[in-house]
């Protein structure tokens, strides 16, 4: 079910923002509808709708418009056309004390640079939703305990976040996010700032925190980087100077691409370490339940394929995909992995092949 | 037709005290107690004792050098007189009193500063349109001759500490303004869009975060704001606001090199330790607030 609905959203900056949208619809390109009109299209007639509990991943490169896009949906940034809809209510359309009301109790936010407030304690701005809500001091510092312990960052209650180190601070930013259980989460390039290392343990702690929570959270998330997209993504949207290029699952991203500019950003992925054995995963047969309910060698959904191949080639039978909880997810079988891992891999030969061809002919 | 700006200005005033005669004489009156008020409070209390509370807060504030500093300049204000082997001996320069009347000046034509200057600011922060209005009446409070303002000053309130404390208001305003207006538009982009972003009302995000994080700059035009009012005192003077001006002016009139030296001399000392100690301040509420 969807849980975000976005219909024809444009954000046009400037200028005469109806003339903009007209010359852009006719194919004029951005450049020529800026020097025409004077108006800058942030968002070009974005329609997408991200699922509940899923990670959606909006993929672009700076200026490519999604961080306007994401604000677009909490209003930090006034859409000039479209609709934006959470449950069926179209957002566009509340008045100032319904928009506070669902950043207070739905939606929030986590950002690229941290956005803290330095005056205040780290449990001072884990508090800070509750508080401009109206919660009581000793309910809203109990669950912004709570909360800070959940992203290991108990003991820190009353630091300043200038004394913590980038990754503990966006820890803070993530805690601050999460303390009033919101449905939405929106992450504005949250791990960008972190250093690689970090990201990576900050990636895999977001979704060990996305499986053991109930009811998870829709994830709407941000990034430059294709890798974070696909490792993080359920479903990905690139987007390229404004428009959604491509709307699609890490597979079908990488085994489809829409056009040419998706085709240049993935060609060079190697899909073994980037597709992850949910996506080879099929739901397990009558006669296979019994099986898999003993003790049998598992992988994690989120394992690269080139992580499980080994137990999955050694096993006779489909190996059942558990989370870290331990719920059955699916099994994979050997014939599934190896179709998946083979597929570009035969395309690639015949181009090398055919390069070979023309070098021979030539020289 | 003859356009005269000076005699327009004139009938201004003139037009203004026909009028507003009711509104200036309740100005008149509350500025005039809160100052006499705090004179009161400030004169309440021995020399010694005061003399060892400002210590301690200029201890506990700043430091033990600025404490040690304030221990000796506000000794030296006031006066001692004992006997050391039967000789009388009078050290100190006997301005006590007359330094309190000023820091009584000083204090409220601050508050009046600080009541009208930060709420202005900040409007200016909030809107373009009002920072762009606001900067050149800024400039021109600013840059006319503090004497020239006098006159109207007298002209509707009257001789006296009243007319003194607008002066200074007028001359002082102007860094609490810009520096609350500075302050509140350098609050990072993004903790306004978290604050946003949570859910805050324009009153939470004011108080919550725009103050708080401009907090630091603020202090630092309130402490702009007390030094140039204490820069006004020897112009209050003139007028006859008393205070540590009055030494200076009969110096200057009566051309007592004396006189003249221990005035100026006390408004130093006076001016270092309401540096420090509001410098200070501004440096704890900076290391607290301090972007991270």
């Amino acid at each position: 079910m969807a849980v975000i609905e976005v219909e024809g959203l444009w954000k046009i900056f400037g200028g005469d923002p109806e003339r903009a949208r007209e010359r852009a619809r006719e194919g004029v390109s951005k450049a020529e509808v800026k020097a025409e009109t004077g108006s800058v299209i942030a968002v070009n007639d974005a329609t997408f709708e991200v699922r509940e509990q899923e990670i959606f991943v909006v993929m672009g490169l700076s200026g490519s418009g999604k961080s306007t896009l994401l604000r677009c949906i909490n209003r930090l940034i006034e859409p000039t056309f479209g609709t934006v809809e959470v449950h069926g209510e179209d957002v566009t359309a509340y008045d100032d004390e319904q928009l506070r009301d669902i950043r207070r109790t739905k939606m929030s936010m986590v950002f690229q640079n941290f956005g803290l407030f330095p005056h205040r304690s780290v449990l001072g701005n884990v508090e800070y939703g509750l508080e401009v809500a109206g919660m009581s001091k000793s309910e809203r510092e109990e669950k912004a305990r709570r909360t800070l312990d959940l992203v290991g960052l108990e003991g820190y209650e009353e630091s300043r976040p200038s004394e913590l180190s980038g990754g503990m601070q966006q820890r803070v930013g993530l805690a601050r996010a999460l303390v009033n259980d919101p449905e939405i989460l929106l992450m504005d390039e949250a791990f960008s700032a972190l250093d690689p290392l970090i990201r990576d343990e900050m990636q895999n702690e977001l979704l060990q925190l996305q499986e053991m929570w109930d009811p998870a959270a829709t994830i709407l998330f941000i990034t430059h980087d294709l890798d974070e997209a696909l490792k993080m993504g359920d479903r990905i949207a690139i987007m390229k100077d404004g428009e959604l290029a491509q709307v699609g699952t890490p597979t079908e991203i990488l085994t489809n691409p829409a056009d040419e500019y998706v085709r240049s950003f993935v060609e060079n992925v190697n899909r073994t370490k980037v597709l992850q054995a949910r996506t080879v995963v099929r739901d397990p047969r009558d006669e296979e339940e019994a099986r898999l309910r003993t003790d049998s060698p598992s992988v994690h959904p989120r394992a690269p394929l080139a992580e499980i191949l080994p137990t999955v080639l050694k096993s006779d039978q489909p190996v059942a995909v558990r989370n870290g909880q331990g719920d059955l997810k699916g099994v994979v079988s050997r014939s599934a992995l190896m179709e998946e891992v083979t597929r570009n891999a035969g395309v690639d030969l015949e181009e090398e092949a055919v390069e070979e061809a023309v070098t021979a002919q030539a020289s | 037709m003859d356009l005269n700006i000076g005699a327009a200005f004139e009938a201004l005033i003139d037009w203004l005290k026909t009028n507003f005669e009711g509104f200036f004489e309740v100005a008149a009156t509350a500025i005039g107690s809160t100052t006499e008020g705090l004179e009161d409070v400030l004169l309440l209390l021995p020399s010694w004792v005061m003399i060892l509370l400002f210590t301690a807060l200029a201890w506990w504030v700043a430091s033990r050098g600025v404490a040690l500093f304030t221990l000796v300049g506000m000794g030296l204000l006031d006066s001692y007189e004992f006997a050391l082997f039967g000789t009388e001996i009078a050290v100190g320069m006997g301005y006590w009193e007359i330094t309190m009347e000023t820091l009584a000046l000083i204090l409220s034509s601050t508050l009046l500063s600080l009541l009208i200057g930060i709420p202005l600011g900040i409007w200016a922060a909030k809107s373009d349109t009002v920072d762009a209005i606001i900067r050149p009446v800024l400039d021109f409070m600013q840059t006319m001759p503090a004497f020239v303002y006098l006159i109207p000053a007298v002209v509707l309130f009257g001789l006296g500490t009243v007319p003194g404390v607008i002066a200074t208001f007028i001359f002082a305003t102007p860094p609490c303004v810009r520096l609350t207006n500075l302050g509140i538009r350098q609050v990072s982009e993004e903790a306004i869009e978290a604050a946003q972003s949570f859910g805050s009302t324009p009153t939470q995000m004011l108080f919550k975060v725009e103050l708080p994080m401009a907090l630091p700059t603020i202090l630092a035009g309130i402490n702009q704001t007390v030094l140039l009012a204490l820069s006004m005192v020897v112009i209050a003077a003139l007028i006859g606001s008393g205070g540590l001006g009055d030494p200076v002016v009969q110096g200057i009139q009566q051309l007592q090199i004396a006189t003249g030296f221990e005035g100026g001399l006390a408004i130093v000392i006076l001016a270092i330790f309401l540096d420090r100690v509001t410098q200070a301040i501004g440096e704890r509420a900076g290391s607290t607030a301090q972007a991270a």
